[in-house]
């Protein structure tokens, strides 16, 4: 997700607050942990009032369905602003100890830096932990940090190539299956039609670290306030050393992404390909309505040919310490990521995380006219099973991403290579992280 | 002079003309050019509808922010830069000090130590959380301050005591009107910072009901980005052009009172 200059500060600030925090009490509610649902049933029988901070547009359906299901909750829904505005808020609530919602959307690379510090409920407590067998792998990882479970999975994004088949069909262009292939594309596109590009990307955080994810890079590990940080693993120079070729060949558009611009690209046919979530084919449909006919979905592709992918975005619902009600907002959680809620998020073209719901039949063999007719769920539901394993973020990715443009951007604007950037990210990331109470080591 | 005119005009012109046009004329056309369809009226229809008509309360707040703080703002500044021009008292030299420094802090640094602050009264999410942080204005005060210093003679307020005239006296029936292009200036400032402040409503507020439309535009816009993403651009240009319009009539209307108070003068000499 493409980060925002101007949020820079507010998650700078947000992220003090949050590691204020740090030291305080955690694990205090291990003793009335009884691993068990009864207390979560009875919760919704009781009934009561919960809070639910989210900016997800499958929202309103969902508490909708939830309050018919459910009438003795009410449930106060809250667009308290898109990503890191919602956790600038959530850090000043948690800070000041009152004023959050009960229930919160969390994205992944958001999650650790707020379960760490304790601020989150351990769902294990309620006997969610039985729920693993049901979800991705890769999504149910994103919620466990170190032994607790701080959220359920909601969507996700495992990776797959979006590509424009007019284009590729025009040039004479195979779909490439390895990255050598889609370099060799890149090439041969720009070469036929100078306009045209392959891609775009002018430096985007959450697209670097999911393709060193995708190279089977481990970058961040966290033990405890231990944090190490090697941007210089394999899997880094792996994927270095195909996107070079590309941005020092001036193969990519600049343009920025989630802008008019890029909107319009998508639409005409500038940018040819998009390797990124699943969650895409709902904001073509939405946003790039001149693309209709045009595009279509292939396994990304990998560095030998084997199936490999990774997540790019995605984000779980999570209970708030500060809760008054814990019990009946894991009730709610329970409901939207384990329940009744899935179907009204697929139905608004979410792309979810349960294994049930990404291999039931109706879901794998819908046809989607915006791509041609193809089965495109196919695709992506391999693509969710192929994800990379062992992956984490930092405690403190919301600060990296703010940063990067300062360190890897540098290295797309100057068409220096991007090994350079990231040793000056790392670098930095090393710095703050032990200005900030963390032990943080590199290599 | 004509680069200076080029480069104020330009965003604007982009503005007036972007919000003519539909969500897919806006991701397909250039954006110095009209669109196929002139959609100016619709837009302005829909962002007064979209999300059961948000953008009207939005608007509604950011009124009452203005009105309240920045005219509260402006009073108060008013009151003490008059009385710290022309009164001798104990302390005046500290309080210069303060003002002085309190113009140096930006209000952003003070944003997060202001909210656990009001988290603490209690008033986190509530209007007043965004209101009572605008009243004070110390840039407001040293610019009524300077301004009474000059523009007051003393030989005036003499005359009105002289007269049997008690000081709130003098000062609503005689300084007051002398300080009128002063106020003015301080409250075009205070209104303009108040209508376009984002930061302060955006880490106090959680609940989108009292949102500023600076914060909810932004919420419009940020909805564009991401998973699930729905881009409503032409709606956040449509807003921004409305929003812009309140400011450009109070800026016309303010200006008959800076330019008669200019002249003003009463004593010679």
């Amino acid at each position: 997700m493409a980060p925002l200059r101007r949020h820079r500060a507010v998650a700078a600030l947000a992220l003090a607050a949050a590691l204020a925090t740090a030291c305080g009490s955690p694990g205090q509610d291990a003793a009335k942990a009884n691993g068990t649902q009864d207390s979560v049933d009875a919760a919704l029988k009781a009934g009561g009032t919960i809070t639910y901070w989210t900016w997800t547009p499958s929202a309103k359906a969902q508490v909708a369905a939830f309050e018919q299901e459910y009438p003795n909750v009410k449930v106060n829904l809250v667009n308290a602003g898109t990503g890191n505005d919602e956790y600038t808020k959530l850090q000043n609530a948690v800070k000041a100890g009152s004023g959050g919602p009960d229930v919160a959307q969390i994205e992944y690379q958001a999650l650790p830096q707020f379960a760490l510090p304790g601020s989150l409920v351990d769902l294990n407590q309620y006997g969610f932990g039985t729920f693993q067998k049901d979800y991705t792998p890769s999504t149910w990882t994103s919620v466990n940090v170190g032994s607790g479970l701080y959220g359920l999975p909601q969507d996700s994004g495992p990776m797959a190539l979006f590509y424009n088949k007019e284009d590729f069909d025009k040039y004479g262009i195979a779909v490439p299956k390895t990255w050598d292939e889609y370099l060799d594309a890149a090439k041969k596109l720009h070469a036929a039609d100078p306009t045209k590009f392959i891609t775009s990307d002018n430096g985007d955080a959450g697209f670097t670290t999911s393709m060193i994810w995708q190279a089977g890079g481990h970058p961040f590990s966290t033990d405890g306030r231990n944090v190490k940080i090697n941007l210089n693993d394999a899997g880094a120079q792996k994927w270095t050393k195909v996107w070079d070729q590309l941005v020092q060949g001036k193969l990519l558009s600049t343009v920025k992404g989630w802008s008019d611009d890029w909107y319009r690209e998508l639409g005409d046919g500038t940018i040819a390909t998009l390797v990124t979530g699943a969650w895409m084919p709902g904001v073509f449909k939405s946003s790039v309505a001149a693309g209709s006919g045009k595009w279509a979905v292939a396994p990304m592709p990998t560095y030998d040919g084997q199936p490999v992918s990774a997540e790019n975005g995605g984000s779980a619902q999570s209970v708030l310490k500060q809760s008054q009600n814990p019990t009946l907002a894991a009730a709610f959680v329970r409901w939207l990521n384990h329940g009744n809620g899935i179907k009204s998020f697929i139905a608004s073209g979410g792309f979810p995380s349960t294994t049930a719901d990404l291999n039931a039949p109706a879901f794998l063999d819908a046809t989607d006219p915006y791509f041609g007719g193809q089965k495109i769920n196919q695709v992506l539901t391999a693509a969710s099973g192929a994800v990379a394993k062992g992956w984490s973020y930092l405690p403190y990715q919301l600060y990296a991403n703010s940063i990067y443009n300062d360190t890897v951007g540098k290295s797309y604007l100057n068409g220096t290579p991007i090994e350079g950037g990231l040793k000056a990210w790392q670098s930095a990331l090393v710095d703050y992280g032990n200005q900030q109470g963390f032990t943080v080591s590199a290599g | 002079m004509s680069l200076y005119l080029l480069y104020t005009l330009i965003p604007l012109v982009w503005l007036v003309i972007s919000a003519t046009k539909t969500q897919p004329d806006l991701l397909s056309t250039p954006g110095l050019s009209f669109g196929g369809v002139f959609a100016l009226f619709d837009n302005i229809r829909q962002t007064f509808t979209y999300d059961n008509g948000v953008f009207l309360r939005w608007l509604g707040n950011t009124l009452l922010y203005v009105v309240v703080g920045a005219g509260g703002a402006t009073i108060l500044a008013t009151a003490a830069g008059y009385g710290l021009a022309k009164y001798r008292f104990r302390g005046r030299q500290a309080v210069f000090a303060v003002v002085l420094g309190a113009i140096a802090v930006p209000a952003t640094a003070l944003a997060v130590p202001t909210f656990l602050l009001f988290s603490r009264l209690g008033l986190t999410d509530t209007p007043l959380a965004v209101i009572i942080p605008s009243l004070i204005s110390p840039f407001g005060l040293y610019l009524i301050w300077v301004y009474a210093t000059d523009a007051i003679p003393d030989e005036m307020m003499e005359a009105a005591r002289i007269d049997g005239a008690g000081e709130i006296r003098i000062f609503l029936a005689v300084t007051l009107r002398q300080l009128v292009p002063g106020i003015v200036t301080v409250a075009l400032f205070a209104v303009v910072s108040t209508w376009n402040n984002y930061f302060l409503p955006l880490i106090m507020l959680s609940d989108p009901n009292w949102f500023p439309l600076t914060v909810g535009l932004n919420q419009w816009s940020a909805q564009a980005i991401g998973a699930g993403a729905q881009p409503i651009y032409h709606l956040v240009i449509t807003g921004s052009l409305l929003t812009i319009i309140p400011l450009v009539i109070a800026f016309l209307f303010l200006q008959r009172f800076w330019q008669s108070g200019l002249t003003a003068g009463s004593v010679k000499q």
